[in-house]
């Protein structure tokens, strides 16, 4: 297996797809002469040319339309957002026309298209640029939400998405860029809406998706030397989100912290937690808790974002919270 | 991906307004518009079929056969009949939610446009839609959309995708003059014109978005100006002049097919109704006497008496024509009461498309 970074994993994954599949493209600002704003796109325009690879004006509204329309009439779009926080000027298309085209055309016209970028907080871009969408989206019917925390996720997941007849939100982690990680050689396809085990353990159960996929492993790693093993289990996808991975690991741990990027209220946690106390109600030993960003928007300056953050640190005193440790 | 246009955009205003046309002008003489008696018998046809279907609409409304909202079309069919009379039946319809004229004029069967209206298992929708989401894909009808200007960027991506495929089809997209207020019709327009896309974008100037008048709603009336922002041909027509909307579409079908660039088309017309079965038909917003000023330009009323005095039509004939579209009204009726209610298992069909490629 190659070691690559996930913006290499995610660019492998469009150049394969977009070989295979002549009704794939990929649109969006910046993606084709400057190769993107973050790289993904790097080198696609000199080998599949500006009808495949296309470069859009700032018109986040205008080109998810786009996308839309071509799918309603048999391609496949590829629309990136150059981040998630300017999606929001394109939520219509994706909510009220891509989600719902399938269903009010009483399955007439499907939506074979992904809506992709990086999504959650960098370093110190404040409040208008660092926020994770997931649970918004994931609220949605007729939507699926992939969260990839590692090259390997995001490659698979990207391939399966672009092939998947429904409309795709595909949220990558902004600071995962340049993370590294073994990818398989070959044809790699990771399966929406099945989560994986990245750790395991018999303490306590951690459930993440996304960037906290990440700080999840490292806070496994840290615990294993105090002796505490965990079960990280890295759902991949928030929608369709995999209950039966979340309720083996609950039963066999007793205990939960569910660890995400986004705010508290109606976040993805709050939906984890409904499932575990359905499903698991008399296996846990503890309440569950969860670990979030703090519920203010952004802030800039550095100490107040790290305070901000959901972190390792937070992380290991909910774990041990669960555990009755502290 | 864009090139330069060649040619500088055009700024055409007809002659005539809504207002004004005393509907007695002979046929406009471009080539592709010309009708025959017969075709003019097919226009007339399709407006009263359209009609006598609404006025059933209205009547299952009040009757609580046909729930939620539902605008009707009533006073604008000459549009959707000279559009749709136009284009061939590979091209591409695109509409906001006032769209059972369009969707008959486009050929969706009587039947299963009421039988959607009336929430049934035999609507094109499968009952899922209802009044503002008639989509059929056998006749290429992409649908009703429910959000004022959300359509218009879809509409360019269907113009994108011929072009990507390199086809010769063309997308029509119909809107209210209200729309182009809303940030997606100038997205739209912008991308369309860049890209060479080839979409004529339709303004059904009624007027009134809801109840509240262009005038203010809109800082400068003269809404087709707007294609001039966007290095695009633009043209107001007569809406309630079917030979006017012909005409007219004549010169941007070609401008689509052969330049494979946007029009934007500017029809002046009015709508008889209130917006919605749920508000009255004048009132607040608009004067009785406004209302009845503008019905003496029923686009059925002006065709028939074209055809009438031209010697094309007799009172016998056009009754003729009344009553069997009034039974086709009548059959779609008896069909739409008769099909079943949606199965409750389709409640969560269609929310996913089971296949992947």
């Amino acid at each position: 297996m190659a070691v690559v970074t996930y913006r290499d994993a995610l660019t492998q994954a469009l150049r394969e797809e977009l070989q295979r599949d002549d009704t794939v493209f990929l649109m969006g600002e910046e993606v084709a002469q400057y190769n993107g704003a973050y790289k993904v796109s790097k080198g696609l325009l000199d080998e599949f040319g500006p009808m495949r690879i296309v470069d859009t004006p700032i018109t986040e509204l205008g080109f998810a339309g786009v996308g839309v329309g071509a799918a309603m009439v048999g391609l496949r779009p590829i629309v990136e957002f150059m981040t998630w926080n300017f999606a929001l000027l394109a939520i219509d298309e994706v909510v009220n026309a891509a989600a719902k085209m399938l269903y009010m055309s009483g399955g007439q016209y499907k939506m074979p298209m992904v809506f992709r970028g990086p999504n959650g907080a960098a370093l110190q871009l404040s409040a208008q640029h660092s926020q994770a969408w997931e649970s918004w989206f994931a609220h949605i019917p007729g939507l699926k939400v992939c969260t990839p925390g590692t090259p390997a996720d995001a490659k698979g997941l990207l391939k399966s998405a672009i092939r998947d007849d429904n409309p795709v939100v595909f949220l990558e982690g902004e600071m995962l860029y340049n993370t590294k990680g073994e990818v398989p050689d070959g044809e790699h396809l990771v399966p929406i809406g099945v989560a994986d085990l990245k750790r395991e353990g018999d303490h306590c159960s951690v459930i993440t998706h996304g960037k906290m996929a990440l700080v999840a492993m490292r806070v496994a790693d840290d615990l294993a030397k105090e002796g505490i093993n965990i079960d990280v289990v890295d759902l991949r996808t928030v929608r369709p989100i995999d209950v039966e991975a979340i309720a083996r690991s609950v039963q066999k741990t007793n205990r939960a912290v569910v660890l995400e990027e986004g705010w508290e209220i109606c976040g993805m946690g709050s939906q984890v937690v409904d499932f575990i106390q359905r499903e698991c109600f008399d296996d846990l030993d503890a309440p569950v808790l969860r670990v979030h960003q703090e519920d203010v928007p952004m802030p800039y300056a550095k100490n107040l974002e790290r305070a901000a953050k959901p972190d390792a640190a937070k992380a290991i005193a909910a774990i041990k919270k669960v555990m009755y440790l502290d | 991906m864009s090139t330069e246009a060649k040619r500088p955009p055009t700024q055409k205003r007809a002659e005539k307004g809504a207002a004004g046309n005393n509907g007695s002008d002979a046929p406009p003489a471009n080539d592709a518009a010309q009708t025959t008696v017969e075709q003019r018998r097919e226009l007339l046809h399709s407006m009263m079929l359209q009609r006598r279907f609404e006025e059933r609409c209205a009547e299952a409304y009040a009757l609580g056969k046909i729930g939620g909202f539902c605008h009707l079309y009533i006073g604008q069919e000459a549009i959707s009949t000279g559009v749709m009379s136009m284009i061939r039946p590979d091209d591409y319809v695109i509409t906001a939610y006032r769209d059972h004229g369009q969707a008959l004029a486009r050929g969706v069967t009587p039947r299963s446009v009421m039988a959607e209206l009336f929430g049934r298992a035999d609507g094109c929708s499968g009952g899922k839609g209802g009044s503002m989401h008639i989509f059929d894909a056998k006749t290429n009808f992409l649908g009703g959309h429910g959000i004022v200007g959300g359509h218009v960027p879809i509409a360019a991506g269907v113009g994108f995708a011929i072009k990507y495929r390199r086809g010769n089809q063309l997308c029509v997209c119909f809107f209210g003059e209200a729309a182009v207020n809303i940030g997606a019709f100038h997205e739209a327009l912008n991308l369309a014109s860049l890209w060479d896309l080839p979409v004529i974008f339709i303004i059904e100037n009624n007027r009134y978005g809801m109840g509240t008048a262009i005038s203010r709603s809109t800082a400068n009336e003269d809404v087709i100006v707007r294609a001039k922002g966007y290095r695009m041909d633009g043209e107001s027509v007569d809406g309630q002049d079917v030979f006017a909307v012909r005409d007219c579409m004549s010169r941007a079908i070609e401008r689509a097919r052969k330049e494979k660039r946007p029009t934007l088309i500017e029809m002046r017309t009015y709508r008889f109704m209130g917006h919605s079965m749920s508000d009255a038909v004048s009132g607040t917003y608009r004067t009785k006497d406004e209302l009845e000023e503008n019905m003496k330009r029923d686009p059925i009323l002006l065709l028939h008496n074209r055809m009438f005095e031209a010697g094309e039509l007799t009172e016998g004939e056009m009754h003729k024509m009344d009553d069997e579209a009034k039974a086709i009204a009548q059959d779609a009726w008896d069909f739409a009461d008769a099909s079943p209610e949606p199965a409750l298992d389709q409640l969560y069909t269609d929310v996913y498309a089971d296949t992947s490629s």
